[in-house]
């Protein structure tokens, strides 16, 4: 049977992407977020999933403003890194696992969560940070070492699916992967985050505060963090802070206990606090 | 209407469904640069590679007047307008300390001395004190 037996929290700022790309993680502004990231690396390698279910949201990327699914998952054999203006991230195409995300597909949908179905899609630094995070460097022409389905969350225009729906939707992902016969060891990643506002004149608001209450009412009190409304999130973690409904979506497909094996909370990296957790699910 | 208890947050365009319709062409002209043809088009003829996309006047002058804040305020999302920014040449940050009236060294040092405080930031109530 196929197994959840990890979740992983990680922000996504482009900007943890372009350091590694341009090989300056060992500068004082970047050492201490990378450094908190070796841990990571090390646990990966030691526990290597065969799949990773990554949640994350596309920044008009695949969907521009002429299509805005709020949940899409990804079904392709491969998913290119996509040109977001600088040319492609040099890192290597996605692949997918096509069985096991058509196989999730279904069972999600017949369980009353109505996705979209992307049998093409190119994938934007949402997706590939937090793979580079956790695989380290990895060049064009390599292999990431695991197999990817991702899931495209719609954050960008408001409003996004609630703290709730995202964990339920979780609930339903880990019946979906529960019930897949062959033997795989998933883990899911929820990305986006933590407190930040990219935009008009509170931007690089940071809230330091909750977000270190976010990550223990996650772990410990889940049904305490699916109640966060949107306005809290607005207010609060600022506008782009309510990515962190996707971290919901991880959580929901864990255990209601799990075993917090690594934290890592950094302000900043560029105008975002960098949030991180790796949380073991003994299912 | 649908109550938006979002608008009493400061320095703050909440992209909702009234936004997006507003800034539709707007923001997929801001995307079409995404891709090194449609700079090209921009950077030849400006008002041609403009007139492709149906905005208003008033967007289509945001976008002379590279007005980021009103961009916003004209349905413009961030991660579309930041397009724009790019082309110019612009980072990201630089965007942001722009948008919030602080000199890049300044922005600079708020984000690594912590970021731009919540304690009164919240409510727009609180800016009008100031």
């Amino acid at each position: 049977m196929a197994r959840i037996t990890a979740g992983i929290a990680c922000s996504h700022v482009p900007a943890i992407g372009v350091a590694m790309d341009k090989g300056i993680t060992d500068e004082p502004y970047w050492q201490p977020v990378f450094k908190g990231f070796e841990f990571s690396r090390k646990w990966n390698e030691e526990n290597k999933p065969d799949v990773v279910f990554l949640v994350y949201n596309d920044h008009c990327t695949a969907f521009d403003s002429s299509i805005i699914p709020t949940f899409a998952i990804g079904c392709a054999a491969e998913f290119t890194p996509a040109d977001e203006g600088f040319g492609p991230r040099p890192v290597p195409v996605v692949k997918g696992h096509q069985k096991l995300a058509s196989h999730i597909a279904q069972s999600v949908i017949l369980d009353e969560f109505d996705l979209t179905i992307m049998n093409e899609m190119e994938v934007d630094h949402g997706l590939t940070v937090p793979l580079s995070v956790m695989y380290g460097d990895r060049k064009p022409g390599d292999d990431w070492g695991t197999l990817v389905i991702p899931l495209a969350v719609n954050v960008v225009q408001y409003p996004a699916p609630t703290a709730n729906r995202c964990y339920n939707l979780g609930k339903a992902i880990r019946r979906a992967i529960d019930s897949y016969p062959e033997d795989l060891n998933v883990h899911i990643y929820g990305t986006g985050g933590m407190s930040h506002q990219l935009q008009s004149e509170r931007a690089g608001l940071i809230n330091a505060e909750w977000d270190q209450n976010f990550m223990d009412m996650l772990v410990n009190e889940p049904d305490k963090a699916r109640q966060i409304d949107h306005i809290e999130f607005l207010r609060e973690t600022g506008s782009e802070g309510i990515e962190m409904v996707m971290w919901l979506v991880m959580r929901g497909a864990l255990d209601e206990k799990v075993t917090e094996v690594h934290r890592h909370y950094h302000v900043p990296a560029s105008n975002t606090a960098v949030g991180h957790l790796i949380l073991e699910n003994h299912g | 209407m649908t109550e938006k208890p979002y608008e009493d947050i400061p320095g703050t365009f909440v992209f909702d469904a009234d936004r997006s319709r507003e800034g539709y062409w707007l923001n997929q002209f801001c995307i079409s640069l995404r891709l090194e043809k449609n700079r090209q088009a921009f950077r030849d003829d400006p008002e041609a590679h403009m007139s492709r996309f149906a905005m208003s006047e008033e967007q289509k002058q945001a976008v002379r007047d590279r007005d980021w804040n009103r961009l916003l305020e004209l349905g413009g999302n961030i991660y579309y307008t930041s397009k724009l920014a790019a082309f110019d040449g612009i980072v990201f940050q630089d965007l942001a300390a722009m948008m919030s009236h602080m000199s890049r060294d300044d922005y600079r040092k708020m984000m690594v001395d912590g970021g731009r405080p919540i304690e009164g930031n919240r409510y727009k109530s609180e800016w009008e004190k100031k």
